[in-house]
């Protein structure tokens, strides 16, 4: 009895350490901190990418009912994607678009606006990154909704592409 | 004597100045080793050189330089990026088994030894 008792209760460790490793390897474990965001954003004093005078995000978050706050620079490339979309949303009026230039040299930005057009409304600089992560970003390209109120509505990580454009659509007219 | 004095208050001036430098930068290296890399995730960014940990060095240095404690700036990247951005989480609703499981398990266990050959048999 006592053996039997002994071999069932193995028999369930094994299955039971079995499903925990099947499930465990099935699992996505890349964290992504999309839902757990700030809710405000800091304001942060930056340079303007072209005057070099300091501005805060008090300063040009103004007259306009949404902003989009783009996280962007020249070397990286899926910011090439999503460029021709961030010129589509120029057209909107709704928004204004602020270009956060990361860690890039100036001369291969302005190259890079030269070549695919400037989307943006103004361009902050942020030479060493420390911006993007007071503001909760971790890395190019990223991108930050805000609404009138200066509340962030939606954080994109990556590239906007088609989906999530149309996201971004239907959110402006959602909230109009 | 005169000179003797001058060069030993130089000496402890040199001392403390080193001294709280020192402490600093071993606040900043704890702080540094508890925190997680994001893009290369396993990795504290202490030990990490992506672009996001050398950024989030800076951050850190600023926030001492600033005068904010330890515990303040664990508090503000976990508002920033979520509780998994720190090495050594917190005691909450979600991990408390994880917390509990293992004294539960030694008590349990001990239990066990002790009512099979322990104390209370040879009594």
């Amino acid at each position: 009895m006592k053996n039997k008792y002994y071999k069932f209760s193995i028999v369930v460790f094994f299955i039971f350490t079995f499903l925990i490793f099947y499930y465990g390897l099935k699992q996505k474990n890349f964290y992504t901190p999309e839902n757990i965001s700030i809710k405000t954003l800091p304001n942060l004093f930056l340079k303007d990418f072209y005057t070099n005078n300091e501005t805060s995000f008090n300063d040009i978050l103004i007259d306009s009912n949404y902003y989009l706050i783009n996280i962007w620079a020249s070397w990286c490339l899926p910011c090439r994607e999503e460029h021709p979309y961030l010129l589509k949303l120029k057209k909107n009026s709704s928004i204004k678009i602020i270009g956060i230039n990361y860690k890039d040299k100036k001369d291969n930005a302005l190259k890079f606006l030269d070549k695919f057009e400037n989307p943006y409304f103004t361009i902050l600089n942020d030479r060493n990154g420390t911006a993007s992560i007071e503001i909760g970003a971790y890395g190019v390209p990223e991108s930050l909704i805000l609404n009138k109120e200066k509340k962030i509505i939606k954080k994109i990580i990556g590239p906007i592409d088609n989906k999530k454009f149309n996201e971004i659509k239907k959110l402006l007219k959602n909230e109009n | 004597m005169k000179i003797k004095l001058i060069l030993s208050i130089i000496f402890l001036f040199f001392t403390f100045f080193n001294s709280s430098i020192s402490d600093e930068l071993e606040l900043e290296n704890k702080i540094n080793k508890n925190l997680r890399c994001l893009i290369c995730q396993g990795q504290s960014i202490y030990d990490s050189q992506s672009d996001f940990a050398e950024s989030m060095k800076l951050v850190v240095k600023q926030k001492i330089d600033a005068g904010m404690s330890e515990e303040e700036i664990y508090s503000f990247f976990k508002m920033q990026y979520g509780e998994w951005i720190l090495y050594d989480p917190q005691f909450n609703t979600k991990n408390f088994a994880l917390w509990l499981l293992p004294i539960v398990i030694f008590l349990v266990g001990g239990i066990i030894i002790i009512a099979k050959f322990g104390v209370l048999k040879k009594r």
